[in-house]
């Protein structure tokens, strides 16, 4: 199993006909199964094809066509117009939606994800890479190429949450060489407001059975590893949770943003530091570096059986 | 991005909340003019973008139009964190009665902007809630339905604020929750708002930041304050280095050079991309290196973009070698790194296998660009070497040798075969 998406998910990519849209149709297309990519997007463009998807003017002519309600998009448009074009999946009932673009100010976001909320639809990102099932199917970006992306997963029992797009390969990849898979593999996004955030995926998780452990990746700013902490604790997760800490230095320049929007250091709470506390209370180890995290992960199964 | 306080007090001014009479001064003639125009005492406050101005001498009380020009010219001239002040505000000396705080700011768990309100005003927010948790009300708000005055009156009268007080801070309260959405703040803060003896309330003073993001669909309000394109307005100003690193980036449209800052190390540092240069800065600081800069590469950039990104490192003073390390790549092109910064050893006559400490960039194209660093003789690692461990690598040379590449190398070989721009 896996969380998310599935062989039989159906998506459209919204803005397909955009350079990195294109690539990302046909690693998609190529990667395990094939994706059911089922249409895409981009007003005026009606008519087209992308590696044999149909191209339409609106989603609801991407419904009309599938004969069907359609699982989720990828959203890739500039961020002036990422608004409009989530809310038109959302008011056409996709309820998975993935959003590529950067960028995009807060005040858009919060307005997306409480459509969302109001329409019982899921947000993954912005400023994010999308979701892997390791041989089965990508959506997004994720790990590249199809034979890329093969090298970095494989299937297993890891559930990986990570705020890098790029840091979500590189941590897959590094469980993979230690024979360790993944379940499902999600970039939540770098921005300060997404619409998924650990606690809100760890459910998710916890309800599928093939899943054993999740590794994340965290970084300085926000308070969401501090809300992973409660959920932990006050679920009582079955699932050991195994964290790695990027972006230590910044807790010395406090005001300073690197590597991501929402990495911001603005009070003490949301420094490295800080946040190491909180999840080591709740029973999460911090490694010190990747190339530890496969054993740490292993230990933690096999205290476990 | 932040705005100094006679912009916010504008920006609050335009949302049609009321502020004192007052106005920016760039010269102590200025000030004395404005002060006539108040016609009464007067605040000379210094224009900075840091705290703690009161105890650093950046805030002065005068009561003639002389005394007025009198601290501007010493505030003007007065250092404080850091900044040189832009000019100072003059500011009506109000009559206060009573002092109160409003903000609104991001709840980025629940994904919503909340509007606080206390009646202790004038001092920290944050110290409010810790030692009088009882005196600052809070409430999330909807970002799809327009705000509605009852949502501020709610929140006022939760405090036991009730009669004029609770009818003339409704709108006040209501403007600053939609203006903040309205101008892409992450922080919009009047504190203190004051309530005079005549029963009038005025914003004393006022605290915005907008989002970055957002500059450009507030282009208006920006042109309208005066802001250029060109004020980044970051927490602090940026070096020689780090402006000709943004000068790197805007080379041209492929890929991204960013965040590209400048720090006092020997170890250039060719990064990226987001997550990975974030996790590359701690492993070389964790393992004893000395950083020169941080950057972050990415989004498959051009071999010219990094080619100039390397060159501006490796001509930093103090550089002996650069490390260039990413997390394995799916969209940036390997053998395009590669050419790039080999390209840049070998236009400033280095020898690239001396000046390279190692190269460890896994991903797309990774074949190819293994190729060509063999073929210089450079130390790579693919993906089975992790991030630390081409980091300790990196450390361990530059700690071990005596400082590669000084003047007299004068490596010299054809740029030929690495190509110019053979990237597509």
């Amino acid at each position: 199993m896996s969380i998310l998406i599935d062989a039989d998910t159906t998506f459209i990519v919204q803005g397909i006909t955009g350079r990195e849209a294109v690539n990302l149709v046909k690693e998609c297309l190529d990667y395990g199964a094939g994706a059911k990519i089922v249409g895409g997007v981009t007003p005026g463009r009606k008519g087209r094809d992308v590696h044999g998807v149909p191209v339409f003017d609106t989603v609801a002519q991407c419904v009309e066509h599938h004969r069907g309600p359609i699982d989720g998009s990828v959203v890739t448009v500039p961020p002036a117009f990422t608004k409009d074009a989530v809310f038109e999946a959302l008011q056409n009932g996709i309820k998975l939606v993935v959003i590529v673009t950067e960028r995009i100010p807060r005040g858009d976001v919060a307005q997306m994800v409480e459509l969302a909320a109001e329409r019982e639809a899921r947000i993954i990102g912005p400023n994010c890479l999308g979701v892997i099932v390791p041989d089965v199917i990508k959506m997004g970006g994720i790990g590249g190429p199809a034979r890329d992306a093969a090298k970095s997963y494989t299937p297993g029992t890891v559930g990986v949450i990570s705020r890098s797009g790029g840091m979500t390969t590189e941590m897959s990849s590094t469980l993979t060489a230690a024979g360790l898979g993944q379940s499902t593999a999600v970039s939540i996004g770098g921005d300060a407001i997404i619409g998924s955030s650990y606690a809100e995926l760890m459910p998710l998780f916890e309800a599928d059975p093939q899943t054993e452990a999740i590794v994340i990746y965290t970084e300085p700013g926000g308070r969401m590893e501090a809300e992973l902490a409660r959920y932990v604790t006050e679920n009582d997760s079955r699932l050991p949770i195994v964290a790695f800490m990027a972006g230590r230095f910044m807790d010395e320049m406090p005001g300073m943003s690197f590597g991501h929007a929402g990495t911001i250091v603005e009070g003490k709470e949301d420094t490295a530091t800080e946040k190491i506390a909180r999840l080591a209370q709740a029973g999460i180890v911090v490694a010190e570096e990747i190339s530890v995290i496969p054993d740490i992960v292993k230990d933690k199964l096999g205290a476990r059986v | 991005m932040r705005f100094f306080e006679y912009e916010s007090r504008a920006i609050v001014a335009k949302a049609g909340i009321p502020i004192t009479k007052q106005g920016f001064a760039k010269t102590p003639e200025e000030a004395r003019r404005i002060a006539e125009q108040i016609g009464g005492p007067v605040v000379i406050k210094s224009q900075v973008l840091s705290g703690g101005r009161m105890k650093a001498g950046g805030v002065k009380f005068a009561d003639t139009p002389d005394e007025a020009a009198g601290h501007a010219e010493r505030i003007l001239e007065l250092e404080i964190g850091g900044h040189m002040p832009r000019g100072v505000l003059v500011d009506d000396r109000a009559d206060v009665k009573h002092e109160y705080y409003a903000g609104v700011v991001w709840d980025g768990i629940r994904k919503l902007p909340v509007i606080l309100f206390s009646d202790m005003g004038g001092i920290d927010i944050e110290e409010v809630a810790e030692n009088h948790p009882d005196h600052v009300a809070r409430a999330h708000f909807s970002t799809l339905r327009p705000f509605s005055d009852w949502q501020a009156k709610q929140l006022i009268s939760s405090l036991g604020v009730t009669g004029s007080a609770l009818n003339r801070l409704t709108p006040i309260l209501a403007r600053l929750a939609r203006l903040f959405l309205s101008y892409d703040m992450t922080l919009a803060e009047i504190n203190p708002l004051g309530e005079l003896t005549d029963g009038a309330f005025v914003a004393l003073d006022a605290h915005m930041d907008m989002e970055n993001e957002a500059r450009p669909r507030q282009k208006e309000l920006l042109h309208e304050l005066g802001v250029g394109d060109e004020e980044t307005r970051q927490a602090r100003e940026p070096t020689p280095f780090e402006l000709a690193g943004e000068q790197v980036d805007a080379m041209d449209h492929r890929g991204v050079a960013g965040n590209v800052t400048e720090f006092d190390g020997n170890l250039g540092l060719v990064i990226g991309a987001g997550g990975g240069s974030l996790t590359l800065f701690d492993a070389v600081r964790a393992q004893g290196g000395k950083p020169a800069n941080y950057c972050e590469i990415g989004g498959n950039p051009s071999v010219r973009k990094a080619c100039g990104l390397a060159k501006l490192v490796l001509q930093k003073p103090g550089v002996e070698r650069i490390a260039v390390m990413m997390s394995i790549v799916s969209n940036t092109r390997v053998d395009i790194v590669a050419r790039g910064v080999i390209k840049a050893c070998v236009e400033l006559g280095h020898d690239p296998a001396e000046k390279i400490a190692i190269f460890r960039i896994p991903g797309a194209w990774e074949e190819e660009g293994f190729k060509i660093l063999e073929r210089y003789g450079i130390e790579y690692a693919d993906r089975s070497v992790s991030l630390h461990e081409a980091a300790r690598r990196a450390v361990e040379k530059i700690q071990g040798g005596n400082g590669a590449g000084a003047e007299g190398d004068q490596f010299r070989q054809t740029t030929a075969e690495i190509g110019s721009e053979t990237d597509v």
